[in-house]
């Protein structure tokens, strides 16, 4: 069973200027993990990959503005094992092996570098994804935070 | 997100500082290119020392913008970029492709 330290949820419009409001929210919470500078910064990028992915890539034209959301949600056990979900209720995704693909990019016309998941993968400790396509996509990121002696 | 252009004969400078995501990343892009197109410089170099965050959107903003100024027969450089920014440039072989140039010796006086 785990040991749930704290934990939250957020829902957010999927819009560009919650990207940055998405980072200091998970840069918050782990705060009380005591991690490093290195640390926090990873949890950032993975955690701005996830939610600009759904931004990006999950609802197309066909939604209505109040249908686009991002879920945040996270928690950590005794052992400082952070759990990160992202979720979006979009569009999915066809080919999860293609899209994982390093350079590989779903593109639109914005300069997009495909280098999302590669960088959610390196920065955190364990990384999965699970779409359906018409319902939606849920990354699942876990880093141990404040893991370091002294 | 703040930029700051310099431009001295053929070379133009720019200075991003603040965030790189993919909120902020379409006006870098707009004003860059805007002054690529007015300015037609030989050489642009992208001083990154100011910017405290960059994720996969930084990526596609350098490679553009290098894609950009290599249609106009132009040099693209990098400078300033720190650990973290290089961290995830590296990852994108984008270092072996633009050149990282000095800090000083990039200065146009």
């Amino acid at each position: 069973m785990k040991d749930i330290q704290n934990k939250f949820k957020i829902t957010l419009p999927a819009k560009s200027a919650n990207e940055a409001f998405s980072r200091s929210v998970i840069s918050a919470f782990i705060a009380q993990l005591d991690p490093t500078i290195e640390e926090i910064c990873d949890i950032k990028t993975a955690v701005s990959e996830a939610v600009t992915n759904c931004i990006v890539h999950a609802y197309g034209s066909n939604y209505k503005d109040n249908q686009k959301l991002v879920i945040i949600s996270a928690f950590f056990d005794k052992d400082g094992l952070v759990t990160i979900k992202i979720k979006d209720k979009g569009c999915g995704i066809h080919d999860i092996d293609k899209a994982l693909t390093p350079m590989y990019t779903g593109g639109n016309s914005d300069e997009r570098s495909g280098m999302g998941f590669s960088i959610m993968q390196c920065f955190s400790d364990k990384f999965s994804i699970k779409s359906t396509v018409g319902k939606g996509t849920t990354v699942t990121l876990k880093k141990y935070i404040g893991k370091h002696e002294e | 997100m703040d930029m700051t252009t310099l431009v001295k004969d053929d070379k133009m400078i720019v200075y991003i500082s603040g965030e790189i995501d993919h909120h902020t990343s379409r006006e870098i892009r707009e004003n860059v290119d805007r002054m690529i197109v007015m300015q037609r410089p030989k050489t642009l170099i992208l001083d990154l020392e100011g910017v405290d965050f960059m994720d996969s959107s930084g990526l596609g903003l350098v490679l553009g913008r290098y894609k950009k100024i290599k249609e106009l027969d132009g040099n693209m450089y990098i400078c300033g970029a720190d650990d973290r920014t290089m961290k995830i440039l590296k990852m994108a072989g984008v270092d072996k492709i633009i050149k990282s140039v000095d800090n000083r010796t990039k200065n146009p006086n």
